[in-house]
C-alpha cells in the first residue's frame, strides 16, 4: 500500500495546476488553467502583458492564492484548505520546494550576498554556519560570482545580482523553480549572463516554469510553451508548433509582434 | 542685557535643564515603546489591534498635548489615579509622542518594498521571521530620521508641563522672571540650552543614521 503511495507520487507530475481560476473583484485574471509539469520538465508561459501569466505563476506558491482550483506539488496540495493558523506552516514549509526568481530581483540589500543566501537555509533549516556558508559557496560558483560572495548587492551589477537571488532560491534546494521575467528589468547587455545560468539550471534536470517576453531563450530552452490570453491557455505544445506552426490565430498574432526580426 | 544676573542664575538654569533632559529621555524613551505597539497594532492580522491601533493614534494627534497633560495631572486623583508632576509629565508627552511615533515607524515598516517580504515568504520564512530579518532591518534604517523629527518636537514639547509645574528649564525661567522681571534674559537663557539640547540631540540622530545606512 504504502509501496505503491509513493510509486504513485513518483511517477505523477511534480506540479499539477488543476482548473485554476482567479478573480479581482468582478475581474477574472485566470479563467480554469490546467497544467502538469513533469520531474525535469521546463515549461515557458508567454503571452501579451495582462493576460495573467504572474498570477499564474504566483498562484503556484500562493504568493498570489487562487479563487478555486488546486495547486499540487508532487503529493502534497499547496492550497490546501485548513485553518489559517494551519495553513501557514503548511506554506511555510511548501514554499521551501518552491524557488521563485523575480523580474526585480528582490535582494536583502541589508544583508551580503553570503547572508542573503544563507539566511533562509540558516532559519529554516537550521543549518551551521559552516554548512550554510558551503551551500552559499556551491550555489555561487554555479552560478559563476564565488568572488562576490562578501560583496553588498548595491555593489553588483543587475545582472549580477539576478544570479545571485537564483543562487539564493538554489540554496534551498527546491524541487521547482519559478521565473517571473528575470530579465526584463536588465539592460540588454546583462540579460545573456543570466540566461547562461538558466540554461545550465536546465541542463542539471531542475524542473522549471518560466514566464517571458523572450521567445528566443523559450525556444531554445524549454520543452514546452504555454500561451496564455485574457486568464486562459490558449494554447499549448512543443517550441516547434507554438513558434512554428500554431494553430490558434491569437497565438499568431501575438507572436508576429514578438518575433520581428528573429527566425 | 544684565550679563551679572546670567552669570547668576545660570547654575540654576542648568539644574533645571537637567530635568528637561530627564523628562525628554523618559518620555522619548516611553515614546517608542508606545510607537512600537502601537505599529504593530496596526499593521496586525487582528482587526480589533488594528482599531485599537488607530483610535489611539487618532484621539491623541486630535487633542492638544496640553489637555491631555491637564486630564492625567487634574483629573486623575478624580479618578483615583496620583501622580506627581513629573511622572504625569513622562506619561502624559510619552503617550503623546507615543501616537506619532506610531505613525513614523508604521510609515517606515510599509515604505520597505513589498518584493522584501515576498522574497522572505517565498524561501519558506514566516511572516514574523520575514519581519524580523528583511523588514524591521530596513524599516529601521528609515525611520531613524522621520524619528529625530519626533524626538525634536518632543523635546521642546517638554515645556508643556510648565502648566503642571513641574521645575524643568521653562518654569524655572518663569519663576526667575517674577523675581526678576527681567524676561528678555531669562527666555533667552532657557531658549540657548533648549538649543544646544536639541543641537547635540540632532547631530547625534544624524551620526546615527550615518552609521547604520546600508552600503
Ligand atoms: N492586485 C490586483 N488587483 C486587481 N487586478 C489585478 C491585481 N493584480 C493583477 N491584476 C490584473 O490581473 C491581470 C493579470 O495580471 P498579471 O500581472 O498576471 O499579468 P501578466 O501576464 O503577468 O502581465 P505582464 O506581462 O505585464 O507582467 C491584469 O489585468 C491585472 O490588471
Ligand atoms: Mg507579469
Amino acid at each position: 500500500m504504502s509501496t505503491t503511495e509513493s510509486e504513485m507520487a513518483g511517477n505523477g507530475p511534480m506540479i499539477d495546476v488543476k482548473n485554476a481560476a482567479k478573480r479581482y473583484g468582478t475581474v477574472e485574471v485566470l479563467r480554469g488553467i490546467n497544467l502538469q509539469v513533469r520531474k525535469g520538465e521546463i515549461v515557458a508561459v508567454i503571452g501579451p502583458s495582462g493576460s495573467g501569466k504572474s498570477t499564474f505563476l504566483r498562484a503556484i506558491n500562493n504568493l498570489d492564492p487562487l479563487s478555486s482550483g488546486e495547486v499540487w506539488l508532487e503529493d502534497v496540495q499547496v492550497n490546501k484548505p485548513l485553518t489559517s493558523y494551519q495553513y501557514e506552516r503548511h506554506i511555510n514549509r511548501v514554499r521551501q520546494d518552491i524557488g521563485m526568481v523575480f523580474q526585480h530581483f528582490n535582494l536583502f540589500p541589508h544583508l551580503s550576498v553570503r547572508q542573503n543566501i544563507t539566511l533562509a537555509p540558516r532559519m529554516l533549516k537550521r543549518l551551521s554556519k559552516q554548512e550554510a556558508d558551503g551551500l552559499a559557496e556551491q550555489q555561487l560558483r554555479r552560478v559563476g560570482l564565488i568572488d562576490r560572495i562578501d560583496f553588498m548587492p548595491s555593489q553588483l551589477s543587475g545582472g549580477q545580482k539576478q544570479r545571485v537571488a537564483i543562487a539564493r532560491a538554489l540554496a534551498m534546494q527546491p524541487k521547482v523553480m519559478l521565473f517571473d521575467e528575470a530579465t526584463s528589468a536588465l539592460d540588454p547587455e546583462l540579460v545573456e549572463e543570466v540566461n547562461f545560468v538558466m540554461r545550465q539550471l536546465a541542463e542539471s534536470h531542475m524542473t522549471m516554469i518560466i514566464v517571458t517576453h523572450e521567445m528566443g531563450f523559450a525556444q531554445d530552452v524549454c520543452d514546452r510553451v504555454l500561451f496564455m490570453d485574457g486568464g486562459m491557455v490558449v494554447e499549448e505544445g512543443s517550441p516547434d508548433v507554438i513558434f512554428r506552426n500554431p494553430s490558434q490565430e491569437r497565438t499568431r498574432s501575438f507572436l508576429r509582434k514578438h518575433l520581428k526580426g528573429r527566425n | 542685557m544684565d550679563v551679572e544676573l546670567l552669570l547668576r542664575v545660570y547654575p540654576f538654569f542648568l539644574e533645571a535643564a537637567l530635568v528637561t533632559v530627564q523628562l525628554s529621555v523618559l518620555s522619548i524613551a516611553l515614546g517608542l515603546v508606545c510607537g512600537a505597539l502601537g505599529a504593530s497594532a496596526r499593521l496586525s492580522q487582528l482587526r480589533i489591534l488594528r482599531f485599537v491601533g488607530a483610535a489611539y493614534v487618532s484621539v491623541i494627534r486630535g487633542t492638544p498635548a496640553l489637555i491631555q497633560l491637564f486630564i492625567l495631572y487634574f483629573g486623575g486623583p478624580q479618578i483615583g489615579i496620583q501622580l506627581d508632576a513629573f511622572t504625569a509629565g513622562v506619561i502624559g508627552l510619552g503617550v503623546n509622542i507615543g501616537a506619532y511615533m506610531t505613525e513614523t515607524i508604521r510609515g517606515a515598516i510599509i515604505a520597505v518594498d513589498r518584493g522584501q517580504t515576498e522574497a522572505a515568504r517565498t524561501l519558506g520564512m514566516s511572516r514574523g521571521q520575514a519581519m524580523r530579518n528583511v523588514i524591521l532591518p530596513q524599516a529601521l534604517r528609515l525611520m531613524i530620521r522621520p524619528l529625530g523629527v519626533n524626538i525634536n518636537a518632543q523635546i521642546k514639547g517638554t515645556a508643556l508641563v510648565a502648566a503642571i509645574s513641574v521645575v524643568e528649564l521653562t518654569y524655572t525661567a518663569q519663576r526667575y522672571i517674577a523675581s526678576t522681571y527681567k524676561p528678555f534674559e531669562m527666555f533667552l537663557l532657557a531658549g540657548m540650552i533648549y538649543l544646544v539640547i536639541i543641537s547635540a540631540t540632532g547631530a547625534a540622530i544624524a551620526w546615527l543614521d550615518r552609521r547604520v545606512a546600508i552600503r
